[in-house]
């Protein structure tokens, strides 16, 4: 453990990407303290005012300013990241520990859904889901975490595979230990850092994911500050009033961004042989 | 000859199993999940006997194993029904828009593979070195841009201050530019980031050394002896990648107004036409399908060692 936290300090792409992480986290943590406005207070005084002293990022259609939205919009992203990868860990893991230690006749049904899944494609996936379940913040998390259960079972699958053939396993089985147990306390805990290596890196898929349905109107609904959402109504401004959109995606890239470097940077660290690969 | 003619039916059998395995899935989506989509079509004002009459339209007053026969029926016969909101069959309105997202699509995959692999064994061959950290860089930022928010910034560079290129819709190649950059830009830094690590891999073994031992000409080595076998995972992910790619040409098109069937899919989720998304959703898994056995074809081509049947 110690081991790792030294080599993850040591990488540059896991401390560049806990520091915007963090920054993130903060932001969501702080956005009453960082901002005086309430980001659903509209303004018709300040409609579309550009950056100033005193809203730093402008104010959009409905006089609110930027930042204040962009601030409280750091927990709805966080969140919705946060439940999409769990609905897909909670589904995939299981699956995939499944798939892998049991292999046969219920390996096989498993992966036929999986690959039944992954033949929609993610993104489709996702807004076909949120098109039939209506939208709303529910929903999108379960649509974009559904979609991600193929992910996590694939994943899991073959490290367990793997994982099952090793003599202590097999040691566990002629001591008598039951087939629970042994998954449970052998197989799962060895499955474990290519696990968090992909839900790292799920979180930035996931962001981009919820964010696109935003941006189409299929996401969280207005007035909630919701980063895709921003720029999806903002769009209709950007020949008069461009920051409207800019800062909204920039949020959205650099939360992405800060997820990815953190991926690599744990799978660097965590997990040497899979270094470069992905 | 007989070995390969054999492989590809069993794979265009397969592509024909998937394809149907979506569209049932897509059917019993569409009725099982919770939702009325006569009701959603009727509208919160309309009376009883309206919704049991657009129900009726639907076929959704039918038990669920008819509706099923049926469906399937009309699938085989490469009937997907009638569009809840023109009225007109749907596979005529797909096929009116398809050109418009295989071009786009074409343009973009082009695209990402013309750049992406040649700059992912360049930064691979000087592992290390300030190009190499360089295309890292860039690659991590592409893959981290959202599309949609990629679109809206070129237009605002290019169509707004600039006035170089059209801002929205289909008319003349120039119009192209814009949208296909948008869409490859992922698939660009994906690609780059495939193709850089398999090239690593390759780069550290024996021949490539012997070759260099021999006197063979660094670029020769690179280029003729390396990336060659650095290529197969990666045109392996080129195909996976599709799927992505279809995705963001979702959000690409509703960007720059692009008449493609992207754009038909979201308008057709806002006006409930669920024929409409039903077979799009389908259109969209067969594509991908598609190009998937495409890219396994090529397989061959490129992996001499891969031989069929």
């Amino acid at each position: 453990m110690a081991d790792t936290l030294r080599r993850l300090r040591r990488n540059p792409s896991a401390v560049a990407g806990t520091m915007l992480v963090g920054a993130l986290v903060l932001a969501g943590i702080l956005a009453p303290l960082l901002t005086p406005y309430d980001p659903a207070q509209q303004s018709l005084m300040e409609v579309l005012k550009p950056p100033s002293l005193a809203h730093p990022l402008g104010t959009d259609q409905l006089g609110r300013d930027i930042l204040a939205r962009l601030l409280f919009g750091a927990r709805l992203t966080l969140f919705m990241g946060v439940f999409a990868v769990g609905v897909g860990m909670v589904i995939g893991v299981p699956l995939g520990v499944i798939s892998g230690y049991y292999r046969g006749y219920v390996d096989m049904a498993i992966q036929r859904v999986m690959d039944l899944m992954l033949s929609f494609t993610t993104f489709l996936l996702a807004l076909a889901l949120v098109s039939l379940l209506g939208v709303g913040l529910t929903n999108v998390i379960v649509a974009v975490g559904i979609s991600t259960i193929p992910r996590f079972a694939r994943l899991v699958r073959s490290s367990v595979l793997t994982i099952r053939e090793i003599a202590y396993v097999e040691a566990s089985h002629a001591m008598g230990a039951r087939d629970g147990r042994i998954l449970w306390r052998h197989v799962l805990p060895n499955a474990f850092a290519p696990v968090i290596i992909q839900a790292t890196l799920s979180m930035g898929a996931t962001i981009l994911t919820a964010a696109g349905l935003g941006f189409l109107g299929l996401g969280v609904q207005p007035p909630t500050p919701e980063w895709g959402a921003m720029l999806g109504e903002g769009r209709n401004y950007i020949f008069s009033s461009p920051y409207v959109t800019t800062f909204p995606g920039m949020a959205i890239f650099v939360a992405v961004l800060g997820f990815n470097l953190l991926g690599d940077g744990l799978r660097d660290a965590l997990d040497p042989q899979l270094r470069g690969a992905r | 000859m007989s070995g390969f003619l054999g492989y590809l039916l069993q794979r265009i059998v397969g592509v024909m199993v998937t394809v149907l395995f979506v569209a049932i899935t897509i059917f019993l989506m569409v009725r099982v999940l919770p939702g009325d989509p006569a009701r959603v079509i009727a509208g919160v004002l309309a009376s009883e006997q309206d919704v049991e009459r657009i129900r009726a339209q639907l076929g959704l007053d039918q038990p669920l194993p008819v509706q099923a026969g049926i469906f399937l029926r009309d699938l085989v016969q490469g009937d997907l029904g009638v569009s809840a909101r023109t009225s007109s069959p749907v596979v005529e309105e797909i096929g009116a828009r398809l050109p418009a997202t295989l071009a786009l699509a074409a343009a973009g995959m082009l695209m990402a593979i013309a750049i992406g692999v040649p700059l992912g064994a360049w930064a691979a061959a000087r592992a290390g070195s300030l190009g190499d950290v360089l295309v890292s860089t860039l690659v991590l930022f592409g893959i981290s841009l959202p599309v949609y928010w990629l679109g809206l910034m070129l237009i605002i560079l290019f169509s707004i201050r600039l006035r170089w290129l059209p801002a929205a819709g289909a008319e003349g190649p120039l119009s192209l530019i814009l949208p296909a950059v948008t869409l490859a830009a992922f698939s660009v830094a994906f690609i780059a980031r495939i193709t850089r690590s398999s090239m690593l891999e390759v780069l550290r073994q024996d021949y490539v050394r012997t070759a260099h031992a021999k006197g063979v000409r660094r670029t020769t080595v690179e280029w003729r002896h390396a990336l060659r076998n650095a290529l197969p995972p990666v045109v392996t992910v080129i195909g996976l990648q599709f799927g992505e790619l279809l995705g963001g040409a979702i959000l690409t098109e509703t960007v720059f107004g692009w008449p493609g069937l992207g754009r038909l899919l979201v308008d057709s989720i806002f006006a409930r036409d669920y024929p409409m998304v039903q077979g799009l959703v389908i259109v969209f898994a067969a594509m991908f399908a598609i190009v998937n056995l495409l890219v396994d074809l090529t397989y061959e081509r490129i992996d001499p060692r891969v031989r069929y049947g």
